[in-house]
């Protein structure tokens, strides 16, 4: 995880839900390449052909509610996304997010400074997201250190391949 | 009681320092949790790759971990007979026992709770949103992601941050043809879908006492509609009774201190309460029924199911309204049992011949209409009157399609007049 991230941004509004980022129809879908191609099918039907690795999704409050569809956050980190943020987040889909070590960013007032194509930049430790156009910034309180650990880990598996391979070397053999 | 700090704890703050062994939790302290039950349906499906990726070799206790499909139940399209294999396989490869597979299935919460997977004191998670919905039992039940799940089937924890909690306190009686239904969908009007994110909502007061577990079942279920990490309910005879027989672990029966501080109390008066109706297209759209009755809302497909309300009560309720009647012309009204064992109930009490005399359809249970990938699936401009929980635009099929969220006597009586009715013209 870079501490400085850069990227454009897609701008969305409030109470985007899972049903509006990937539709109950695509949830069979296990490939992630096959699954970003219908991304935000419903609430940004441009995103999906446009989006490039790095651009950053910002939307307003209660950001992926509803369901807890992993599908969601794992489309936008096949399409490379290098971080949402919201003013707000329904949990689950923070956690998946966080999971999936993607940068997770909930900065209450951001969504007001910022509009479709404009570049942002986020300050992951010291907790402030600017827009590079206007020169405004918001800041948030930083993630908590598990949490930025998880994301220099890469997310959950490799956090916990680390724990479990350390722990069969402690007790000398393979479990 | 209180502890040093002064004021007593909330039942998520007890139910969580026991999961994690900590004598005395704040809200906001991140803990790892110990987890009692972990459920996945085909979610789960997306569990195997992270598990494996991960290294581990078994799963921390085959004992505690229910696989339980639902959502296409049997195999509706090629891509969920896929799921259905893996999670087949991995389960035998991994010796899960406890996988309820087609012809003993059901919608997964509703296999938890008839079963008696989860008891009070439980910290519980499913690849699930509703798992709320066990938080009835007095535990702490929570959705999780499918990468997270390997995690916790690895190591049998996971970590979570002590929410504030929000308590709801209810009194007065329900009147005839008003529900557990109702009352959530009030709150929820009142909550909004954004007003308990990341936090417990415990109900209280005595409408929640006198309630039956499957009624508070259906209000834990649509906590998750608040935004919530959790719906709770402290235990008591009720849910002894109910758990007497089928509990599949001891019990930690938990209940909060007098002096428990909430983040915010919400007083619900239900006396002379009508029927709610949460409207297109967010389930925090609530009105009163018979306002929304009076613009005759037209309707082309009614469902009675979901996780919410399909179990043997609500089937009673919308079955004692078509008794003797005729589902209007034009309309398709789709009846799915929440699990085999509330379908059996339905044939032994006659229930499935009442509905399909009527014209309904009665299939087998599964999550069916609920979320728009399976059956019943809607057009654009159609509009849907359903006893499930959500209504988001695109949720049950076209994003242009209406869904009206009611109780399984309001569904009934919708179905019979097709349109939008109050359930109490037909008691
Ligand atoms: S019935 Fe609906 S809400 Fe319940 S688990 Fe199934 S899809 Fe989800």
């Amino acid at each position: 995880m870079q501490d400085v991230i850069e990227g454009r941004v897609w701008t969305l509004g409030r109470d985007i839900d899972t049903d509006q980022i990937i539709s109950g129809k695509y949830l069979t879908i296990i490939d992630p390449d096959e699954l970003k191609k219908h991304v935000f099918e419903i609430a940004l039907p441009e995103f999906a052909r446009e989006a490039r690795p790095g651009d950053i999704i910002l939307a307003g409050e209660n950001f992926g509610s509803g369901s807890s569809r992993e599908h969601a956050p794992q489309a936008m980190r096949a399409i490379g996304v290098g971080a949402v943020v919201a003013d707000s987040f329904a949990r689950i889909f923070f956690r998946n997010a966080i999971n999936l070590g993607i940068p997770t960013i909930e900065a209450a007032g951001v969504r007001a400074l910022f509009e479709q194509g404009d570049r942002a930049r986020i300050e992951m430790r010291a907790g402030r997201v600017t827009n590079l156009r206007s020169g405004r910034s918001v800041e948030f309180p930083p993630l908590p250190h598990h949490l930025l650990d998880l994301l220099e880990a890469g997310g959950l598996v490799e956090k916990v391949r680390r724990e479990l391979a350390a722990r069969s070397a402690g007790s000398g053999a393979a479990p | 009681m209180s502890a040093s700090n002064g004021y007593g704890a909330t039942l998520a703050e007890k139910v969580l320092a026991r999961a994690s062994g900590v004598e005395r939790l704040v809200p906001g302290q991140i803990v790892e949790g110990q987890v009692d039950l972990a459920m996945m349906h085909e979610q789960g499906a997306q569990t195997v790759g992270p598990f494996h990726q991960m290294g581990a070799q078994k799963v921390w206790d085959p004992d505690r971990v229910v696989i339980a499909i639902d959502h296409w139940v049997p195999a509706s399209t090629e891509g969920a007979a896929v799921l259905h294999r893996i999670l087949r396989k991995f389960a035998a490869e991994t010796g899960l026992p406890h996988f309820y597979d087609v012809g003993r299935h059901g919608i997964c919460h509703q296999i938890l709770a008839e079963n008696g997977w989860v008891v009070p004191g439980d910290l519980a998670v499913g690849t699930d949103s509703h798992t709320n919905m066990l938080g009835a039992m007095g535990a702490l039940a929570t959705g999780i992601g499918p990468t997270e799940m390997a995690a916790v089937l690895a190591l049998g924890r996971l970590w979570l941050k002590v929410p504030t909690t929000i308590q709801v306190r209810a009194r007065g009686a329900l009147g005839k043809g008003v529900t557990a239904k109702d009352l959530v969908l009030k709150v929820l009007g009142e909550v909004r879908t954004t007003g308990a994110q990341y936090r417990a909502v415990e109900y209280t007061g005595p409408t929640i006492q006198g309630l039956s577990m499957p009624e508070r079942f259906t209000i834990c279920n649509m906590t998750t509609e608040m935004g919530a990490k959790a719906g709770m309910v402290a235990p008591d005879q009720t849910t002894f009774d109910y758990l007497r027989g089928i509990a599949k672990h001891p019990m930690h029966p938990l209940t909060p201190d007098p002096d428990a501080r909430y983040e915010r109390t919400i007083d619900v008066d239900v006396d002379g309460m009508p029927p709610m109706v949460a409207c297109p297209y967010s389930p925090d759209n609530v009105r009163p029924l018979p306002e929304v009755a009076r613009e005759h809302v037209k309707v082309d497909q009614v469902f009675l199911g979901s996780c919410t309300n399909a179990r043997i009560e609500d089937l009673r309720e919308g079955a004692a309204i078509l008794k003797g009647e005729k589902v209007a012309k034009g309309v398709r009204f789709i009846v799915s049992p929440a699990s085999t064992a509330i379908y059996e109930q339905c044939l032994h009490e006659g229930l499935i011949e009442t509905f399909t005399e009527a014209g309904a359809v009665f299939t087998n249970s599964s999550c069916s209409a609920c979320f728009g990938g399976n059956m019943g699936i809607l057009a654009p401009e159609e509009v849907c009157a359903s006893s499930s929980n959500r209504n988001f635009p695109g949720r049950m099929g076209a994003k242009e399609a209406r869904i009206y969220l009611m109780s399984p006597a309001a569904v009934a009586a919708t179905a019979i007049r097709g349109e939008i009715t109050d359930p109490r013209e037909f008691l």
